[in-house]
């Protein structure tokens, strides 16, 4: 076991240390586990990379690394092999021994393994060539490839806790805070206010005792970007947090993570242990005579346990239920002490702030919005994944350059960012950049990172009434507002999905909404109208052709559809038949039509889904 | 064997502020929150009934009702949303012949539902006890239930 660290050389020399190992010119194989990698079986593929090394007796040859999330989930499981900086995708299990045979013992390229572009099929060897990952800036996750997140060495052979070291031997809290004011970091939780502002003011709050708190309860559906973080690099969050606790004058943290990140949560919980074993955590970290604990919290699953009064009330052992603010947390907070609380990515940024002073962080992204923003890249794009990005940058670009366009050819519709605060944006915003203000100015807001494109196959009614279906269930219910305006909304949707929906009722929605906005007690209410509103604003004739001709135009409210077979086009094949779960569907012989029992359809889609003619309609 | 609960606040402290992770504790020894054990629980540590139960109320993560030897979660996050993952809830509904929220009369699956899992990239994504499967659609979802 490791003894502590008791100085600032000490680290030092340990990192000189760890540096070295990382040029030995070993072939570096590093696989992704990251939670989106393992449905598609990354586990599996890691763990016969290990037994194939170790049966070809390569454990001096290769340093073999399995790491957080690579980004590019869509492609999983990936692995990268340097020299070369070679992109692999969609590995399985029995690629394993070609890939150790051919690309670590020859050096050769595996074809068959590359990214293939959409519209040439030309094939794309090295990862920062590809255009996923070349048109991002990756200054958070980048290291995600060169790190075992159960590994501290790895993390501190990137350079990590060094920004601690400086932090805690050569700056004041006051002009810590001043290099995070300088940077105009905003914090990444959604609302964007000021970190250092925020630290600021808990630093002079009157109290011996204050805390800080990193928010990682990523409750928007959708938004998994400090799943990533967390799971990948968790002690870049925690030197972060050290550093804040510093600056600020607590002693006592807390991490407070969603139950449903259990990876997460393990790779956070060995990160603790790891830096308290280390002497960068607990007491006289790195003998600088500071001393700082933290504790980790798992949520239970309510989504507003994300707003910080909330979470601070579940911290105490409570109900989450939110509070008024008259009060700010940075006053009163946690047992009401000062608290500071700011999210995972927030806290990410700092040791990167520290490392390379403000102004290196001011240049990124655009005036006012300066650094990177993490985006969950989801839904009916072709290249879906975490994605880094410049503050600033455009719609298009994320959905297009990076994303790659709709998936199937298929035409885009919307991009939903914000998660249930936030709304829906149309095509003709789509060159708008992206940052606080301006999502905010579109109706939209920046959330926590969540970006759900939709295509014409997606019923933006539906979605609203989606959103406020979940919104239903996840009010707290302490405020009227929120509890009965949110469900009064949800019935009017319901009402227009179902073919029910009058005339009036746009009008209603709004009424409602401007209730909610003005008198919600949290963000969870006042801004749940979002969705609703962006929707009718951007995509008005959707909600009439449902109110007024009782169509769903994207085929998607079941009440307003019917699936009919399309006889020129049907082959006869069967295979719908097959898997029609009410029997719905009659075979008719070979080469005959097969015939669709309306009374017995249950609008499933799965013929639709399976047939491969396009004989199935929905109309 | 007999006494989890003590072992279990024992590991805490007693703290007041952990009930939540202590009550996540209970359920993952015992795959819900039986009443008994919430009474000792009230005893041990001098807390009201009440403030249990609201939190075992409160949290969607908690049940009181026994689940079954598999936990299904359907995520109807919405980057699963916008790829159907409603027709794959239905589909389970369906075939296991519960609706969400219920448990098998073998007691062999209970079915629930989760807001995000945290790997939306490969949706729709359905979680048996550990094991994750991504991109499903209705007809992988009797071959995954066969496997257990």
């Amino acid at each position: 076991m490791r003894t502590k660290l008791k100085s600032r050389k000490e680290l030092e020399e340990l990192q000189k240390k760890l540096h070295r190992k990382l040029d030995t010119g070993k072939t570096r194989i590093s696989i992704c586990n990251g939670t989106a990698c393992r449905p598609y079986g990354s586990n599996p593929v890691a763990e016969s990379f290990k037994s194939e090394i170790a049966k070809q007796g390569l454990e001096d040859k290769v340093d073999f690394k399995v790491t957080g999330c690579h980004g590019f989930c869509e492609k999983g499981p990936i692995a990268i092999i340097e020299p070369g900086n070679i992109f692999y995708q969609k590995i399985k299990v029995d690629d394993v021994p070609e890939i150790i045979q051919k690309s670590v013992l020859n050096k050769e390229v595996i074809s068959k393994l590359l990214f293939k572009e959409q519209s040439t099929g030309k094939e794309i060897t090295a990862q920062n060539e590809l255009p996923f990952y070349k048109n991002q800036t990756r200054i958070i996750l980048g290291n995600n490839l060169l790190i075992d997140p159960t590994e501290i060495e790895d993390y501190i052979a990137t350079g990590g806790y060094a920004a601690l070291a400086k932090a805690l031997f050569e700056l004041q809290p006051d002009k810590l805070i001043g290099i995070v004011k300088q940077s105009g970091l905003r914090g990444r939780g959604g609302a964007g206010f000021s970190t250092g502002t925020k630290w600021e003011s808990c630093r002079k709050a009157h109290g011996d005792i204050k805390y800080v708190i990193v928010n990682a309860d990523e409750g928007d559906p959708g938004a998994y970007a400090n799943e990533g973080l967390l799971t990948g690099n968790p002690h870049s969050v925690l030197e972060g947090l050290i550093i804040g606790a510093y600056a600020i004058g607590a002693h006592q943290g807390f991490i407070y993570v969603r139950n449903e990140y259990p990876l997460a949560l393990k790779n956070m919980t060995i990160a603790m242990e790891q830096a308290e074993k280390h002497g960068l955590l607990g007491d006289n970290i790195l003998g600088s005579g500071f001393d700082f604990h933290v504790r980790i919290n798992r949520g239970g699953g309510a989504f507003v346990c994300g707003e910080s009064t909330a979470l601070m009330a579940s911290l105490e052992g409570k109900v989450g239920e939110p509070r008024a603010k008259y009060i700010h947390t940075v006053e009163r907070g946690l047992w009401d002490r000062p608290s500071n609380l700011n999210n995972v990515e927030t806290w990410a940024n700092i040791p990167l702030i520290v490392n390379n002073g403000p102004e290196w962080f001011s240049k990124i992204g655009s005036p006012g919005n300066s650094g990177t923003k993490i985006f969950s890249l989801t839904g009916k794009v072709n290249n879906t994944g975490l994605v880094e990005v410049p503050m600033g940058i455009k719609l298009r670009d994320i959905i297009f350059s990076i994303g790659g366009g709709i998936r199937g050819n298929k035409k885009f519709k919307a991009v939903q960012t914000g998660g249930p605060s936030g709304g829906c944006l149309p095509e003709k915003l789509l060159d708008s950049p992206v940052d606080f203000d301006e999502l905010t100015k579109a109706g939209s807001m920046m959330g926590s990172g969540g970006m759900i494109v939709m295509d014409e196959d997606n019923c933006m009614v539906d979605i609203a009434r989606y959103f406020l279906t979940f919104l239903e269930e996840e009010s707290c219910g302490k405020c009227v507002p929120c509890r009965e305006g949110i469900k009064r909304m949800r019935q009017v949707l319901n009402d227009i999905t179902e073919g029910k929906g009058r005339e009036s009722d746009i009008e209603l929605l709004g009424e409602i909404s401007v209730h909610l906005k003005e008198s919600s007690l949290c963000q969870l209410g006042s801004s749940a109208p979002n969705p609703v509103l962006t929707t009718i604003q951007y995509f008005r004739s959707e909600y009439e052709s449902h109110i007024k001709n009782k169509k769903c135009p994207a085929g998607v409210c079941k009440a307003l559809i019917q699936f009919s077979i399309i006889d020129e086009k049907c082959p006869g094949c069967g295979m719908c038949v097959k898997t029609c779960p009410s029997n719905a569907i009659t075979f008719m012989g070979k080469k005959k039509p097969v015939i669709l029992d309306q009374s017995k359809c249950i609008k499933c889609r799965t013929c639709y889904d399976i047939c491969r003619m396009g004989a199935v309609s929905i109309e | 064997m007999k006494d989890r609960v003590s072992a279990i606040i024992k590991k805490y402290g007693k703290d007041e502020s952990q009930l939540v992770s202590i009550l996540q504790d209970i359920q993952a020894e015992y795959n819900f929150l039986p009443r008994v054990e919430l009474d000792k629980l009230s005893k041990r540590m001098d807390i009201p009934q009440s403030q249990i139960y609201s939190l075992a109320t409160f949290f969607k993560a908690f049940s009181l009702k026994p689940r079954g030897k598999h936990i299904i979660n359907v995520c109807l996050g919405t980057a699963c949303h916008v790829r159907g993952t409603e027709l794959i809830l239905e589909s389970l509904e369906r075939q296991l012949k519960i609706n969400r929220g219920e448990t098998t009369e073998d007691r062999n699956f209970t079915l629930e539902t989760v807001n995000c899992m945290g790997c939306c990239a490969t949706g729709p994504v359905v979680k048996i006890d550990d094991e994750y499967y991504g991109q499903m659609s209705n007809d992988k979802v009797e071959p995954m239930l066969k496997k257990y």
